[in-house]
Protein backbone atom coordinates (compact mmCIF):
# COMPACT_ATOMS: atom_id res chain seq x y z
CA UNK A 1 0.00 0.00 0.00
CA UNK A 2 3.04 2.31 1.03
CA UNK A 3 4.53 1.35 -2.34
CA UNK A 4 1.50 2.75 -4.04
CA UNK A 5 1.17 5.98 -2.22
CA UNK A 6 4.86 7.06 -3.10
CA UNK A 7 4.31 6.25 -6.63
CA UNK A 8 0.63 7.93 -6.30
CA UNK A 9 1.75 10.60 -8.59
CA UNK A 10 3.12 8.91 -11.57
CA UNK A 11 -0.57 6.75 -11.28
CA UNK A 12 -2.30 10.29 -11.42
CA UNK A 13 -0.33 11.63 -14.23
CA UNK A 14 -0.64 8.04 -16.25
CA UNK A 15 -4.84 8.81 -15.43
CA UNK A 16 -4.43 12.13 -16.73
CA UNK A 17 -2.94 10.93 -19.90
CA UNK A 18 -5.42 8.44 -20.30
CA UNK A 19 -8.27 10.23 -19.50
CA UNK A 20 -7.16 13.37 -21.88
CA UNK A 21 -6.25 11.13 -25.10
CA UNK A 22 -9.34 9.37 -24.47
CA UNK A 23 -11.69 13.42 -24.45
CA UNK A 24 -9.39 14.08 -27.53
CA UNK A 25 -10.16 11.31 -30.00
CA UNK A 26 -13.63 10.21 -28.69
CA UNK A 27 -15.69 13.56 -27.99
CA UNK A 28 -17.89 14.77 -30.97
CA UNK A 29 -17.49 18.74 -29.00
CA UNK A 30 -14.40 20.85 -30.87
CA UNK A 31 -13.92 22.64 -27.42
CA UNK A 32 -13.77 19.86 -25.34
CA UNK A 33 -11.28 17.83 -27.63
CA UNK A 34 -9.46 21.01 -26.75
CA UNK A 35 -9.79 20.60 -23.40
CA UNK A 36 -8.79 16.86 -23.50
CA UNK A 37 -5.50 18.24 -24.91
CA UNK A 38 -4.82 20.38 -22.22
CA UNK A 39 -5.60 17.62 -19.59
CA UNK A 40 -3.43 14.84 -21.57
CA UNK A 41 -0.71 17.74 -21.69
CA UNK A 42 -0.74 18.13 -17.78
CA UNK A 43 -0.43 14.60 -17.58
CA UNK A 44 2.91 14.82 -19.26
CA UNK A 45 3.65 17.82 -17.12
CA UNK A 46 3.05 16.07 -14.02
CA UNK A 47 5.43 13.10 -15.15
CA UNK A 48 8.12 15.45 -15.72
CA UNK A 49 7.77 17.29 -12.41
CA UNK A 50 7.62 14.04 -10.27
CA UNK A 51 10.66 12.68 -12.11
CA UNK A 52 12.79 15.52 -10.87
CA UNK A 53 10.68 15.15 -7.09
CA UNK A 54 12.40 13.81 -4.14
CA UNK A 55 11.08 12.99 -1.35
CA UNK A 56 12.36 15.72 1.66
CA UNK A 57 14.69 17.19 -0.84
CA UNK A 58 15.01 21.44 -0.38
CA UNK A 59 13.93 23.74 -3.31
CA UNK A 60 16.97 24.06 -4.92
CA UNK A 61 18.54 27.34 -3.79
CA UNK A 62 22.25 26.36 -2.56
CA UNK A 63 22.33 28.06 0.56
CA UNK A 64 25.41 26.00 2.19
CA UNK A 65 23.32 23.45 4.86
CA UNK A 66 23.66 20.63 2.08
CA UNK A 67 21.24 18.69 0.24
CA UNK A 68 19.03 16.60 -1.34
CA UNK A 69 17.81 19.10 -3.57
CA UNK A 70 14.83 18.28 -6.07
CA UNK A 71 15.96 18.96 -9.28
CA UNK A 72 15.31 22.32 -10.95
CA UNK A 73 15.60 21.22 -14.30
CA UNK A 74 12.80 19.53 -14.90
CA UNK A 75 10.62 22.53 -13.26
CA UNK A 76 12.47 24.43 -16.01
CA UNK A 77 11.32 22.39 -19.16
CA UNK A 78 7.76 22.30 -17.77
CA UNK A 79 7.16 25.60 -17.52
CA UNK A 80 8.58 25.82 -21.28
CA UNK A 81 6.38 23.35 -21.71
CA UNK A 82 3.38 25.13 -20.12
CA UNK A 83 4.22 28.53 -21.92
CA UNK A 84 4.17 26.30 -25.48
CA UNK A 85 1.21 24.48 -24.35
CA UNK A 86 -0.73 27.83 -23.68
CA UNK A 87 0.20 29.43 -27.43
CA UNK A 88 -1.50 26.05 -28.73
CA UNK A 89 -4.48 26.31 -26.69
CA UNK A 90 -4.50 30.01 -27.57
CA UNK A 91 -4.59 28.95 -31.26
CA UNK A 92 -7.23 26.11 -30.54
CA UNK A 93 -9.65 28.75 -29.49
CA UNK A 94 -9.53 31.50 -32.23
CA UNK A 95 -9.84 27.94 -35.08
CA UNK A 96 -12.82 27.24 -32.69
CA UNK A 97 -14.56 30.65 -32.45
CA UNK A 98 -14.04 31.17 -36.24
CA UNK A 99 -15.34 27.54 -37.02
CA UNK A 100 -18.80 28.36 -34.61
CA UNK A 101 -19.09 31.29 -36.60
CA UNK A 102 -19.02 29.75 -39.83
CA UNK A 103 -21.33 26.82 -39.37
CA UNK A 104 -22.78 27.81 -36.15
CA UNK A 105 -22.11 24.30 -34.47
CA UNK A 106 -19.37 22.85 -32.55
CA UNK A 107 -20.62 19.08 -32.39
CA UNK A 108 -18.28 17.25 -35.52
CA UNK A 109 -20.92 14.81 -36.63
CA UNK A 110 -22.96 17.97 -37.32
CA UNK A 111 -20.03 19.88 -39.46
CA UNK A 112 -18.82 16.79 -41.25
CA UNK A 113 -22.44 16.66 -42.93
CA UNK A 114 -22.25 20.27 -42.95
CA UNK A 115 -18.90 19.99 -44.70
CA UNK A 116 -20.03 17.21 -47.21
CA UNK A 117 -23.41 19.25 -48.45
CA UNK A 118 -20.93 21.63 -49.48
CA UNK B 1 31.84 30.52 -37.48
CA UNK B 2 30.01 28.24 -35.19
CA UNK B 3 28.19 31.60 -33.93
CA UNK B 4 26.44 31.52 -37.18
CA UNK B 5 24.25 28.31 -36.56
CA UNK B 6 22.23 30.14 -34.03
CA UNK B 7 22.05 33.33 -36.65
CA UNK B 8 20.42 30.89 -39.10
CA UNK B 9 17.67 30.25 -36.01
CA UNK B 10 17.67 34.26 -34.91
CA UNK B 11 17.47 35.52 -38.21
CA UNK B 12 14.07 34.38 -39.44
CA UNK B 13 12.83 35.10 -35.78
CA UNK B 14 13.71 38.49 -35.75
CA UNK B 15 12.27 39.18 -39.30
CA UNK B 16 8.91 37.82 -38.20
CA UNK B 17 8.75 40.07 -35.51
CA UNK B 18 9.94 42.94 -37.40
CA UNK B 19 7.18 42.51 -39.94
CA UNK B 20 4.79 42.39 -37.45
CA UNK B 21 5.86 45.90 -36.30
CA UNK B 22 6.20 47.07 -39.14
CA UNK B 23 2.72 45.69 -40.53
CA UNK B 24 1.14 47.91 -37.81
CA UNK B 25 2.87 51.22 -39.67
CA UNK B 26 2.38 50.17 -43.00
CA UNK B 27 0.30 47.51 -44.71
CA UNK B 28 1.50 44.66 -47.66
CA UNK B 29 4.97 45.65 -46.11
CA UNK B 30 5.67 41.47 -45.52
CA UNK B 31 6.88 40.40 -48.78
CA UNK B 32 9.65 42.36 -49.31
CA UNK B 33 11.48 41.73 -45.71
CA UNK B 34 10.56 38.35 -46.01
CA UNK B 35 12.44 37.97 -49.36
CA UNK B 36 15.53 40.24 -48.03
CA UNK B 37 15.41 38.06 -44.66
CA UNK B 38 15.50 34.50 -46.36
CA UNK B 39 18.10 36.23 -49.29
CA UNK B 40 20.03 36.41 -46.01
CA UNK B 41 18.93 32.75 -44.45
CA UNK B 42 20.26 31.26 -47.87
CA UNK B 43 23.72 32.96 -47.61
CA UNK B 44 24.14 31.84 -44.26
CA UNK B 45 23.03 28.19 -44.90
CA UNK B 46 25.54 28.70 -48.00
CA UNK B 47 28.23 29.82 -45.44
CA UNK B 48 27.62 26.95 -42.68
CA UNK B 49 27.49 24.16 -45.68
CA UNK B 50 30.74 26.03 -47.26
CA UNK B 51 32.42 25.71 -43.27
CA UNK B 52 31.02 22.15 -42.87
CA UNK B 53 32.70 21.08 -46.25
CA UNK B 54 36.13 22.45 -45.08
CA UNK B 55 36.37 21.86 -41.32
CA UNK B 56 33.73 19.14 -40.96
CA UNK B 57 31.26 19.07 -38.28
CA UNK B 58 30.48 22.37 -36.16
CA UNK B 59 29.28 22.57 -33.11
CA UNK B 60 28.39 26.06 -30.87
CA UNK B 61 27.45 26.06 -26.84
CA UNK B 62 25.13 28.44 -26.29
CA UNK B 63 25.47 30.95 -23.63
CA UNK B 64 28.80 29.39 -22.21
CA UNK B 65 27.31 26.45 -20.34
CA UNK B 66 28.72 23.18 -21.51
CA UNK B 67 27.14 20.18 -22.28
CA UNK B 68 26.14 17.91 -21.27
CA UNK B 69 24.06 20.31 -19.12
CA UNK B 70 23.88 22.98 -21.65
CA UNK B 71 22.32 23.47 -24.77
CA UNK B 72 24.62 22.93 -28.10
CA UNK B 73 23.69 23.34 -32.00
CA UNK B 74 25.39 21.30 -34.33
CA UNK B 75 25.71 21.45 -38.07
CA UNK B 76 27.43 18.23 -39.66
CA UNK B 77 27.16 16.65 -43.50
CA UNK B 78 23.66 15.31 -42.53
CA UNK B 79 21.85 18.37 -41.17
CA UNK B 80 23.60 20.78 -43.14
CA UNK B 81 21.67 19.74 -46.80
CA UNK B 82 18.17 20.03 -44.86
CA UNK B 83 19.30 23.44 -43.55
CA UNK B 84 19.71 24.56 -47.15
CA UNK B 85 16.36 23.06 -48.38
CA UNK B 86 14.39 24.96 -46.19
CA UNK B 87 15.96 28.26 -46.80
CA UNK B 88 16.23 27.27 -50.65
CA UNK B 89 12.64 26.51 -50.77
CA UNK B 90 11.05 28.74 -48.50
CA UNK B 91 12.35 31.26 -50.62
CA UNK B 92 11.51 30.03 -53.58
CA UNK B 93 7.95 29.81 -52.42
CA UNK B 94 8.01 33.48 -51.74
CA UNK B 95 8.08 34.35 -55.39
CA UNK B 96 4.92 31.73 -55.59
CA UNK B 97 3.34 33.51 -53.10
CA UNK B 98 3.82 37.32 -54.52
CA UNK B 99 0.79 36.05 -56.80
CA UNK B 100 -1.65 33.80 -55.13
CA UNK B 101 -1.10 35.68 -52.34
CA UNK B 102 -2.18 35.90 -48.73
CA UNK B 103 -0.50 39.23 -48.78
CA UNK B 104 -0.99 40.15 -45.21
CA UNK B 105 1.93 41.18 -42.94
CA UNK B 106 0.87 38.15 -40.02
CA UNK B 107 0.97 36.01 -42.83
CA UNK B 108 4.47 36.91 -43.65
CA UNK B 109 5.73 36.84 -39.94
CA UNK B 110 4.30 33.39 -39.43
CA UNK B 111 6.04 32.22 -43.02
CA UNK B 112 9.25 33.40 -41.19
CA UNK B 113 8.44 31.42 -37.69
CA UNK B 114 7.55 28.54 -39.47
CA UNK B 115 11.61 28.36 -41.18
CA UNK B 116 12.80 29.50 -37.43
CA UNK B 117 11.43 26.16 -36.25
CA UNK B 118 12.18 24.14 -39.29
CA UNK B 119 15.96 25.13 -38.80
CA UNK B 120 16.08 24.77 -35.57
CA UNK B 121 15.19 21.15 -35.75
CA UNK B 122 18.08 20.54 -38.24
CA UNK B 123 20.79 22.27 -36.35
CA UNK B 124 19.26 21.53 -32.34
CA UNK B 125 21.88 19.35 -30.94
CA UNK B 126 19.68 19.25 -27.30
CA UNK B 127 16.46 16.66 -27.40
CA UNK B 128 13.96 19.68 -25.45
CA UNK B 129 15.14 22.00 -27.68
CA UNK B 130 14.07 19.89 -30.48
CA UNK B 131 10.93 19.36 -29.11
CA UNK B 132 10.22 23.53 -28.34
CA UNK B 133 11.30 23.85 -32.52
CA UNK B 134 9.15 21.25 -33.61
CA UNK B 135 5.60 23.05 -31.68
CA UNK B 136 6.99 26.22 -32.93
CA UNK B 137 7.06 25.34 -36.80
CA UNK B 138 3.95 23.59 -35.96
CA UNK B 139 1.69 27.01 -34.16
CA UNK B 140 3.45 28.51 -37.46
CA UNK B 141 1.87 25.59 -39.67
CA UNK B 142 -1.53 25.57 -38.01
CA UNK B 143 -1.93 29.54 -38.74
CA UNK B 144 -0.69 28.93 -42.21
CA UNK B 145 -3.40 26.62 -43.57
CA UNK B 146 -6.27 28.10 -41.24
CA UNK B 147 -4.86 32.19 -43.27
CA UNK B 148 -7.19 30.27 -46.49
CA UNK B 149 -10.59 32.07 -46.01
CA UNK B 150 -13.50 29.51 -45.47
CA UNK B 151 -14.83 27.69 -42.18
CA UNK B 152 -12.82 24.06 -44.34
CA UNK B 153 -9.53 25.79 -43.56
CA UNK B 154 -10.45 26.55 -40.26
CA UNK B 155 -11.51 23.04 -39.81
CA UNK B 156 -8.27 21.40 -41.28
CA UNK B 157 -6.36 23.53 -39.45
CA UNK B 158 -7.77 22.40 -35.99
CA UNK B 159 -7.68 18.70 -37.18
CA UNK B 160 -4.12 19.04 -37.85
CA UNK B 161 -3.75 21.19 -34.22
CA UNK B 162 -4.99 18.01 -32.64
CA UNK B 163 -3.65 15.39 -33.81
CA UNK B 164 -0.26 17.37 -34.57
CA UNK B 165 -0.03 18.55 -30.78
CA UNK B 166 -0.79 15.20 -29.65
CA UNK B 167 1.94 13.97 -31.63
CA UNK B 168 4.23 16.76 -30.30
CA UNK B 169 2.93 15.93 -26.42
CA UNK B 170 3.93 12.31 -27.07
CA UNK B 171 7.60 13.02 -28.14
CA UNK B 172 7.62 15.09 -24.97
CA UNK B 173 6.48 12.41 -22.95
CA UNK B 174 9.79 10.17 -24.34
CA UNK B 175 11.92 13.23 -23.81
CA UNK B 176 11.21 12.66 -20.28
CA UNK B 177 11.91 9.27 -20.16
CA UNK B 178 15.11 9.74 -21.63
CA UNK B 179 15.81 12.37 -19.06
CA UNK B 180 14.34 10.19 -16.06
CA UNK B 181 17.00 7.46 -17.58
CA UNK B 182 20.26 9.65 -17.94
CA UNK B 183 19.82 12.70 -16.24
CA UNK B 184 20.80 14.91 -19.18
CA UNK B 185 19.05 16.01 -22.89
CA UNK B 186 22.14 16.51 -24.97
CA UNK B 187 21.91 14.07 -27.90
CA UNK B 188 25.70 13.31 -27.85
CA UNK B 189 25.96 12.90 -24.04
CA UNK B 190 22.68 10.62 -24.30
CA UNK B 191 24.08 7.87 -27.00
CA UNK B 192 26.99 7.91 -24.66
CA UNK B 193 24.97 6.52 -21.59
CA UNK B 194 21.55 5.43 -22.33
CA UNK B 195 21.68 1.83 -21.43
CA UNK B 196 20.80 -0.13 -24.89
CA UNK B 197 18.60 -3.28 -23.04
CA UNK B 198 16.42 -1.35 -20.75
CA UNK B 199 12.71 -1.10 -20.94
CA UNK B 200 12.82 2.72 -20.36
CA UNK B 201 14.82 3.16 -23.56
CA UNK B 202 12.63 1.01 -25.91
CA UNK B 203 9.48 3.39 -24.15
CA UNK B 204 11.23 6.63 -24.95
CA UNK B 205 11.60 5.21 -28.40
CA UNK B 206 8.26 4.30 -28.93
CA UNK B 207 7.21 7.84 -27.56
CA UNK B 208 9.55 9.47 -30.08
CA UNK B 209 9.01 7.67 -33.19
CA UNK B 210 5.12 8.32 -32.44
CA UNK B 211 5.18 11.34 -32.14
CA UNK B 212 7.62 11.89 -35.27
CA UNK B 213 5.83 9.41 -37.32
CA UNK B 214 2.28 12.15 -36.74
CA UNK B 215 4.40 14.77 -37.96
CA UNK B 216 5.49 12.67 -40.98
CA UNK B 217 1.95 11.50 -41.17
CA UNK B 218 2.88 7.85 -41.44
CA UNK B 219 -0.52 5.21 -41.82
CA UNK B 220 -2.60 5.32 -40.12
CA UNK B 221 -1.33 8.90 -38.47
CA UNK B 222 -1.64 10.67 -41.49
CA UNK B 223 -5.47 11.81 -41.38
CA UNK B 224 -3.91 15.30 -40.97
CA UNK B 225 -2.39 15.67 -43.82
CA UNK B 226 -4.81 15.82 -46.72
CA UNK B 227 -6.83 18.01 -45.75
CA UNK B 228 -4.86 20.65 -44.69
CA UNK B 229 -2.99 20.63 -47.84
CA UNK B 230 -6.13 20.30 -49.94
CA UNK B 231 -7.64 23.71 -48.00
CA UNK B 232 -4.46 25.72 -47.51
CA UNK B 233 -3.84 28.39 -50.02
CA UNK B 234 -1.39 27.09 -52.76
CA UNK B 235 1.80 28.74 -51.25
CA UNK B 236 1.30 27.34 -48.23
CA UNK B 237 0.26 23.44 -49.56
CA UNK B 238 3.69 24.06 -51.61
CA UNK B 239 6.11 25.11 -48.57
CA UNK B 240 4.04 22.58 -45.99
CA UNK B 241 4.68 19.70 -48.74
CA UNK B 242 8.51 20.35 -49.32
CA UNK B 243 9.62 21.30 -45.63
CA UNK B 244 7.58 20.12 -42.83
CA UNK B 245 7.02 16.54 -42.71
CA UNK B 246 10.66 16.24 -44.89
CA UNK B 247 12.42 18.22 -41.00
CA UNK B 248 9.94 15.50 -39.43
CA UNK B 249 11.98 12.87 -40.92
CA UNK B 250 15.38 14.29 -40.64
CA UNK B 251 14.39 14.52 -36.78
CA UNK B 252 13.72 10.12 -36.78
CA UNK B 253 17.01 9.85 -38.43
CA UNK B 254 19.32 12.22 -35.91
CA UNK B 255 17.08 10.52 -32.93
CA UNK B 256 17.30 7.20 -33.84
CA UNK B 257 20.89 6.67 -34.47
CA UNK B 258 22.24 10.17 -32.85
CA UNK B 259 20.34 8.95 -29.39
CA UNK B 260 19.34 5.58 -29.45
CA UNK B 261 22.41 4.62 -31.74
CA UNK B 262 22.82 1.34 -33.74
CA UNK B 263 23.02 -0.68 -30.65
CA UNK B 264 19.84 -0.11 -29.53
CA UNK B 265 18.54 -1.75 -32.67
CA UNK B 266 20.89 -4.76 -31.83
CA UNK B 267 19.39 -5.24 -28.52
CA UNK B 268 16.09 -5.05 -29.49
CA UNK B 269 15.74 -6.49 -33.03
CA UNK B 270 11.91 -6.75 -32.12
CA UNK B 271 11.50 -2.80 -32.05
CA UNK B 272 13.37 -2.59 -35.59
CA UNK B 273 10.89 -5.23 -37.02
CA UNK B 274 7.74 -3.70 -35.78
CA UNK B 275 9.05 -0.02 -37.27
CA UNK B 276 9.96 -1.91 -40.50
CA UNK B 277 6.54 -3.30 -40.79
CA UNK B 278 4.52 0.22 -39.89
CA UNK B 279 7.12 1.74 -42.78
CA UNK B 280 5.69 -1.13 -45.40
CA UNK B 281 2.34 -0.85 -44.30
CA UNK B 282 2.75 3.16 -44.64
CA UNK B 283 3.99 2.55 -47.88
CA UNK B 284 1.40 0.10 -49.30
CA UNK B 285 -1.61 1.67 -47.77
CA UNK B 286 -0.34 5.09 -49.55
CA UNK B 287 0.06 4.07 -52.90
CA UNK B 288 -3.86 2.32 -52.33
CA UNK B 289 -5.01 5.25 -50.96
CA UNK B 290 -3.93 7.43 -53.60
CA UNK B 291 -5.01 5.65 -56.15
CA UNK B 292 -8.75 5.90 -54.95
CA UNK B 293 -8.75 10.08 -55.03
CA UNK B 294 -10.29 12.40 -57.03
CA UNK B 295 -9.06 16.14 -56.15
CA UNK B 296 -5.11 16.30 -57.21
CA UNK B 297 -4.36 18.04 -53.78
CA UNK B 298 -5.30 14.73 -51.70
CA UNK B 299 -3.84 12.48 -54.31
CA UNK B 300 -0.40 14.24 -53.64
CA UNK B 301 -1.04 14.14 -49.55
CA UNK B 302 -1.74 10.18 -49.86
CA UNK B 303 1.70 9.93 -52.35
CA UNK B 304 3.36 11.46 -49.74
CA UNK B 305 2.04 8.62 -47.27
CA UNK B 306 4.01 6.31 -49.74
CA UNK B 307 7.64 8.74 -49.62
CA UNK B 308 7.56 8.98 -46.30
CA UNK B 309 6.73 5.58 -45.69
CA UNK B 310 10.12 4.61 -47.97
CA UNK B 311 12.43 7.16 -45.85
CA UNK B 312 11.50 5.19 -42.61
CA UNK B 313 12.14 2.16 -44.59
CA UNK B 314 16.04 3.06 -45.09
CA UNK B 315 15.85 4.82 -41.39
CA UNK B 316 14.92 1.17 -40.05
CA UNK B 317 17.11 -0.81 -41.78
CA UNK B 318 19.96 1.12 -40.31
CA UNK B 319 22.63 -0.28 -43.02
CA UNK B 320 24.93 3.34 -44.49
CA UNK B 321 23.26 2.94 -48.11
CA UNK B 322 19.35 2.45 -46.37
CA UNK B 323 20.07 5.72 -44.57
CA UNK B 324 21.93 7.97 -46.52
CA UNK B 325 18.57 6.74 -49.08
CA UNK B 326 16.30 8.05 -46.87
CA UNK B 327 18.31 11.05 -46.33
CA UNK B 328 18.38 11.85 -50.28
CA UNK B 329 14.30 10.25 -50.36
CA UNK B 330 13.40 13.17 -47.95
CA UNK B 331 15.25 15.78 -49.70
CA UNK B 332 14.23 14.64 -52.98
CA UNK B 333 10.80 14.36 -52.18
CA UNK B 334 10.82 17.74 -50.82
CA UNK B 335 11.75 19.21 -53.41
CA UNK B 336 9.28 17.28 -55.73
CA UNK B 337 6.38 17.05 -53.54
CA UNK B 338 6.42 21.09 -53.39
CA UNK B 339 6.92 21.19 -57.21
CA UNK B 340 3.68 18.81 -57.75
CA UNK B 341 1.40 21.13 -55.28
CA UNK B 342 3.05 24.70 -57.24
CA UNK B 343 2.28 22.88 -60.61
CA UNK B 344 -1.12 21.55 -59.75
CA UNK B 345 -1.94 25.69 -58.18
CA UNK B 346 -0.30 26.78 -61.52
CA UNK B 347 -3.20 24.25 -63.55
CA UNK B 348 -6.09 25.25 -61.18
CA UNK B 349 -5.16 28.71 -60.92
CA UNK B 350 -5.29 29.15 -65.27
CA UNK B 351 -7.96 26.22 -65.96
CA UNK B 352 -10.13 26.27 -62.69
CA UNK B 353 -9.31 21.86 -62.72
CA UNK B 354 -8.68 20.47 -59.38
CA UNK B 355 -9.84 16.85 -59.88
CA UNK B 356 -8.36 14.31 -61.52
CA UNK B 357 -11.09 13.74 -64.31
CA UNK B 358 -11.26 17.77 -64.88
CA UNK B 359 -7.28 17.59 -65.86
CA UNK B 360 -7.96 15.86 -68.84
CA UNK B 361 -6.27 17.58 -72.20
CA UNK B 362 -5.06 20.49 -69.40
CA UNK B 363 -1.66 19.95 -71.27
CA UNK B 364 -2.65 22.58 -73.90
CA UNK B 365 -3.42 24.95 -71.69
CA UNK B 366 -0.70 24.91 -69.16
CA UNK B 367 2.23 23.52 -71.33
CA UNK B 368 4.80 24.38 -68.70
CA UNK B 369 2.98 23.65 -65.44
CA UNK B 370 1.61 19.77 -67.33
CA UNK B 371 5.35 19.45 -68.31
CA UNK B 372 6.53 20.08 -65.23
CA UNK B 373 4.25 18.27 -63.43
CA UNK B 374 4.68 14.69 -65.60
CA UNK B 375 8.81 15.38 -65.25
CA UNK B 376 8.59 15.30 -61.32
CA UNK B 377 5.86 12.62 -61.72
CA UNK B 378 8.44 10.73 -63.07
CA UNK B 379 10.62 11.49 -60.44
CA UNK B 380 8.89 10.37 -57.69
CA UNK B 381 8.10 7.00 -59.28
CA UNK B 382 11.76 6.50 -59.73
CA UNK B 383 12.58 6.99 -63.56
CA UNK B 384 16.22 7.63 -64.30
CA UNK B 385 17.72 10.77 -64.23
CA UNK B 386 15.64 12.01 -61.14
CA UNK B 387 16.66 12.61 -57.35
CA UNK B 388 13.73 9.80 -56.76
CA UNK B 389 15.84 7.27 -58.77
CA UNK B 390 18.94 7.72 -56.54
CA UNK B 391 16.74 7.34 -53.37
CA UNK B 392 15.32 4.33 -54.33
CA UNK B 393 18.95 2.89 -55.63
CA UNK B 394 20.55 3.45 -52.33
CA UNK B 395 17.30 2.10 -50.46
CA UNK B 396 17.53 -0.68 -52.94
CA UNK B 397 20.67 -1.32 -51.79
CA UNK B 398 20.54 -1.12 -48.27
CA UNK B 399 17.82 -3.56 -48.12
CA UNK B 400 19.63 -5.79 -50.01
CA UNK B 401 22.70 -5.23 -47.69
CA UNK B 402 20.69 -5.57 -44.84
CA UNK B 403 19.54 -9.12 -46.51
CA UNK B 404 16.24 -7.99 -46.22
CA UNK B 405 14.52 -8.84 -49.62
CA UNK B 406 10.79 -7.88 -48.62
CA UNK B 407 11.56 -4.62 -48.32
CA UNK B 408 13.44 -4.56 -51.58
CA UNK B 409 10.37 -5.64 -53.26
CA UNK B 410 8.40 -2.82 -50.79
CA UNK B 411 10.27 -0.56 -52.44
CA UNK B 412 9.77 -2.14 -55.98
CA UNK B 413 5.70 -2.42 -55.42
CA UNK B 414 5.96 1.29 -54.46
CA UNK B 415 7.50 2.29 -57.44
CA UNK B 416 4.87 0.45 -59.66
CA UNK B 417 1.72 1.47 -56.55
CA UNK B 418 3.17 4.91 -57.55
CA UNK B 419 3.40 4.47 -61.68
CA UNK B 420 0.11 3.52 -61.58
CA UNK B 421 -2.20 6.61 -60.17
CA UNK B 422 0.84 9.23 -61.80
CA UNK B 423 0.53 7.39 -64.88
CA UNK B 424 -3.74 7.88 -64.91
CA UNK B 425 -3.31 12.21 -63.64
CA UNK B 426 -0.36 12.06 -67.05
CA UNK B 427 -2.26 10.29 -69.10
CA UNK B 428 -5.68 12.39 -68.50
CA UNK B 429 -3.35 15.73 -68.80
CA UNK B 430 -1.78 14.48 -72.32
CA UNK B 431 -3.89 11.93 -74.19
CA UNK B 432 -7.23 12.21 -72.92
CA UNK B 433 -9.51 15.26 -74.86
CA UNK B 434 -11.07 18.00 -72.84
CA UNK B 435 -13.86 18.18 -72.70
CA UNK B 436 -14.49 22.27 -72.72
CA UNK B 437 -11.98 25.23 -73.04
CA UNK B 438 -12.35 27.26 -69.88
CA UNK B 439 -11.30 30.92 -69.86
CA UNK B 440 -7.88 31.38 -69.52
CA UNK B 441 -6.00 33.39 -66.35
CA UNK B 442 -2.62 34.16 -66.32
CA UNK B 443 -0.11 33.36 -64.34
CA UNK B 444 2.85 35.26 -63.15
CA UNK B 445 6.65 34.81 -64.34
CA UNK B 446 7.14 33.64 -60.33
CA UNK B 447 4.87 31.43 -60.48
CA UNK B 448 6.08 29.66 -63.65
CA UNK B 449 9.46 29.69 -62.55
CA UNK B 450 9.11 28.14 -59.12
CA UNK B 451 7.16 25.11 -61.40
CA UNK B 452 9.85 24.96 -63.79
CA UNK B 453 12.66 25.61 -61.20
CA UNK B 454 11.08 22.23 -59.30
CA UNK B 455 11.45 20.54 -62.50
CA UNK B 456 14.76 21.38 -63.03
CA UNK B 457 15.88 20.38 -59.33
CA UNK B 458 14.52 16.72 -59.98
CA UNK B 459 16.63 16.03 -62.97
CA UNK B 460 20.03 18.18 -61.46
CA UNK B 461 19.95 16.40 -58.18
CA UNK B 462 19.15 12.86 -60.02
CA UNK B 463 21.99 13.69 -62.20
CA UNK B 464 24.28 15.19 -59.30
CA UNK B 465 22.39 12.75 -56.64
CA UNK B 466 25.69 10.71 -56.22
CA UNK B 467 27.51 14.03 -55.22
CA UNK B 468 25.01 14.88 -52.80
CA UNK B 469 24.86 11.24 -51.11
CA UNK B 470 28.82 11.48 -50.99
CA UNK B 471 28.55 14.47 -49.19
CA UNK B 472 25.81 13.16 -46.44
CA UNK B 473 27.98 9.82 -46.34
CA UNK B 474 30.69 10.33 -43.63
CA UNK B 475 28.27 12.01 -41.90
CA UNK B 476 25.73 9.03 -41.94
CA UNK B 477 28.99 6.75 -41.50
CA UNK B 478 29.72 8.64 -38.36
CA UNK B 479 26.35 8.67 -36.91
CA UNK B 480 26.09 4.76 -37.67
CA UNK B 481 29.29 3.83 -36.08
CA UNK B 482 31.25 6.31 -34.31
Amino acid sequence: MTGLLAQLHYIASVVLVAVGLFVVMDDENLLKKVLGLNVFQTGVFLFFVTVGFRRGGSPPIVTGDGGPYVNPLPQVLVLTAIVVGVSVTAVALALVVRIYREYGTLREDVLREAVADD
Amino acid sequence: MTDLLVALVVLPILASASITFAGWLRERTGWPMAVLALLGQTALAATVTVGVLERGRASHTIGGFVPPYGIEFVADGLSVPFVVLVAGASLAVLAYARETGPHSNPFYALYLLLVAGLTGVCVTGDVFTLYVFLEISGLAAYGLVASASGGDAALAALKYLLVGTVGATFYLLGVGYLYAATGTLNMAALAATLSAESTLTVVAFGCVVLGLAVKMALFPLHVWKPDAYEHAPWAVSVLLAALVSTVAGYALIRLTYGVFTVRFFAANPLVDEVLIAGACVSVLAGGILAFRQQSVSRLFAYSSITQFGLATLGIALGTVPAVVGAAVQLLGHGVMKGGLFAAAGVIETRTRASTVDAYAGRSEDAPFASGALAVIACGLVGIPPTVGFVAKWYLAVGALEADSLFVFGVVLASTFLSLTYFGRLVQRLYVDAPEQTPELERISTGMSGVVIGAAAATVLLGLFGFALASFAQPAVSHLLHP
